[in-house]
């Protein structure tokens, strides 16, 4: 989306470069950013109280204003991203496991393909939120089970599109041949499609991660999982609705700001590897 | 159009419905067997009783039965319409369901279709004016409002109108201290009115984004182009050969968001403390009503099913091409 901006028949601002090095820069520097979130927010674990600056507006010491108990609102929200983020990172990893596996699996014989639609329609057809609870409720609550619930309910979306490929690749002539060759499903579903789908999944992958961390938001905020001390951006979210009525704005406005600015690095990631990855747009 | 087919038709998905709500059904019922909560505990609600009143509820419940009798049972009463005893309420779950379900429906009717109608027509408008600075706004408002946070979206909402501006109440289907049924329709409304303006604006970022991407691709085609050279142009354009194009698959997609709407809803019922379906499915999972939060799986799942059945419907009556594919197979 940032790279839109520029207009692609003019020289770049800092030195001429062609689109393929532009989308690798937006990349960089998106991944430069997500990672600096994680890292600083890994080592907040100490945030101090100080009831003398309890419920401040935003300043320049500040930057997100301070809540009740006189914690900086700043670092933790940058607390809460990271947490978010390796929920993210796990549940993607998680969903992304089983979806290459049904989509492998859906391609040895039209019995296991009908399988692994019938387990996409059946994923599909509970709201995704509720879904989420049940598995959360299923491993008993608390960070475990926030984690399994967004990890084992995001891959169906990468599991349709693997199975509608890995269904066109099957049609392909040398899978037939080395069927008729003597090689079994699984060598096949490893060596001969495997590496056909890598770039599908990679993109994938990452256009997962926005959902996960989306939900791993809402999740939290309905109460599900972490306790309330725990800086995640949903108890965050659910601890500033206490203070909503007595104006106190910044407490919800900045967290949820930043978490949509790290959905939206995310999507520029997808979108750009996306372009890198598709024959017809990497060569422009 | 042959009747024939149609039945059959309608006769496969009636099938097809059958077989998924048993999967969700049994499927669910699983997940929550296999989950540590003691439906006893949770009954008692921590209340101290004696070993032997302890056997005679597990005795009632069906606790001590092995699974494959467990699912059996369930599917049974579920045939019968009997969902059991939710545990918060202490009233039938399917009475409560419809209770809170009806309160929603008003919330999500109205929010579908005002989402839809304002969607759309910002898409249009947007790609009409493809580069100029509507259509910047509004691409500008869809990315974000589908990267935010529903719930966040509602905060902001209720900041807005309510706290600062304090033209509506903050919170709850009706005042406090009044009955849901001594509400006059007017507080009832008046309740409603955010809540269903939250959720409009979550909603209508998907639709108009297609709107805007498929006039787009409408009006580069090589028909527009003839069109134009033969003198048509402007709003006459569009409203021809665009939206008539663009309509049908926009009321498809349409559709198909039920289940987003149905997660929306749950987000923005707890943002506004509005006592409907979504805030009941939460309370349920927090307070571990089993009976209760299974009951809202089963309805949601239907309620997700019939909106696809209804954009398959739409489909298929709107679209000559998928007509003929369908029933030559």
């Amino acid at each position: 989306m940032i790279k839109k901006k520029y207009n692609d028949k003019e020289q770049w601002f800092i030195y001429h470069a062609n689109l393929r090095t532009k989308t690798l820069v937006v990349i960089g520097l998106a991944i430069v950013i997500i990672l600096s979130i994680f890292i600083s927010g890994y080592f907040i674990r100490d945030i101090p109280t100080n009831f003398v600056n309890a419920m401040q507006m935003p300043s320049l010491e500040h930057l997100f204003g301070t809540d009740w108990m006189g914690r900086d609102m700043f670092q933790r929200t940058i607390a809460g991203l990271g947490l978010s983020i390796m929920v993210g990172f796990i549940a993607s990893v998680v969903s992304t496991i089983i979806s290459i596996i049904l989509g492998l699996f859906s391609s040895f014989n039209k019995f296991a393909d009908e399988v692994v639609a019938g387990i996409i329609d059946l994923f599909s057809s509970i709201p995704h939120i509720l879904l989420i609870i049940l598995v959360s409720m299923m491993f008993g609550g608390g960070v475990y089970g926030v984690i399994m619930g967004v990890g084992l309910t995001h891959w169906t979306p990468l599991a349709r599109v693997l199975r509608s490929e890995v269904k066109e690749i099957m049609t392909k002539e040398y899978i037939s041949l080395s069927e008729n060759l003597g090689r079994n499903k699984v060598w096949i579903a490893i060596k001969h499609i495997f590496p056909l789908i890598i770039s599908q999944i990679i993109v994938g992958v990452i256009l997962m991660f926005p959902h996960a961390i989306m939900h791993e938001a809402a999740i939290t905020f309905l109460g599900f999982g972490l306790p309330p001390h725990e800086p995640a951006i949903g108890v965050i979210l659910a601890e500033s609705m206490h203070y909503l009525s007595s104006g106190c704005w910044w407490l919800a406005f900045y967290p949820g700001l930043s978490l949509l600015l790290v959905v939206l690095l995310f999507d520029l990631i997808g979108e750009n590897v996306e372009k890198l990855l598709n024959p017809e747009t990497a060569q422009e | 159009m042959n009747k024939q087919k149609v039945a059959k038709y309608f006769g496969w998905k009636l099938v097809r419905f059958i077989v998924l709500m048993i999967a969700v059904a049994i499927f669910s019922f699983v997940l929550l067997d296999l989950s540590p909560i003691d439906p006893v505990n949770a009954y008692l609600h921590g209340a101290a009783v004696s070993e032997t009143q302890r056997q005679i509820l597990y005795q009632y419940f069906g606790t001590n039965v092995p699974l494959p009798d467990k699912i059996f049972n369930w599917l049974m009463d579920l045939l019968q319409g009997n969902l059991g005893i939710s545990l918060i309420y202490r009233r039938p779950v399917i009475e409560v369901i419809i209770d809170k379900f009806m309160a929603s429906l008003a919330l999500m009717a109205i929010s579908w279709i005002l989402s839809g109608v304002i969607g759309f027509a910002l898409g249009v408008v947007a790609g009409k004016n493809k580069g100029s600075w509507i259509d910047k706004v509004v691409k500008v408002y869809c990315y974000a409002i589908q990267s935010a946070p529903s719930f966040w979206v509602g905060m902001l909402v209720l900041m807005v109108f309510s706290v600062y501006l304090g033209w509506f109440p903050i919170g709850f289907g009706v005042p406090i201290g009044v009955s849901s049924t001594d509400a006059t329709f007017i507080e009832w409304a008046t309740r409603l009115v955010l809540p269903t303006l939250a959720l409009s604006l979550v909603g209508l970022a998907p639709i108009a984004m297609y709107t805007r991407n498929e006039l787009i691709q409408v009006l580069s085609s090589d028909y527009v182009l003839f069109a134009k050279s033969r003198g048509e142009k402007g709003w006459d354009l569009v409203k021809n050969h665009g939206i008539r194009n663009i309509l049908l698959p926009a009321i498809t997609l349409q559709f198909l968001s039920f289940s987003e709407l149905f997660g929306g809803a749950v987000m923005i019922e707890q943002v506004f403390s509005y006592p409907g379906i979504g805030q009941t499915a939460v309370a349920a999972g927090l307070q571990n009503d089993v009976p209760l939060f299974l009951g809202i799986v089963v309805i949601s799942a239907i309620f997700v099913f019939v909106g696809n059945l209804l954009a398959d419907i739409s489909y298929y009556f709107i679209d000559p091409r998928i007509k003929e594919n369908e029933f030559n197979d």
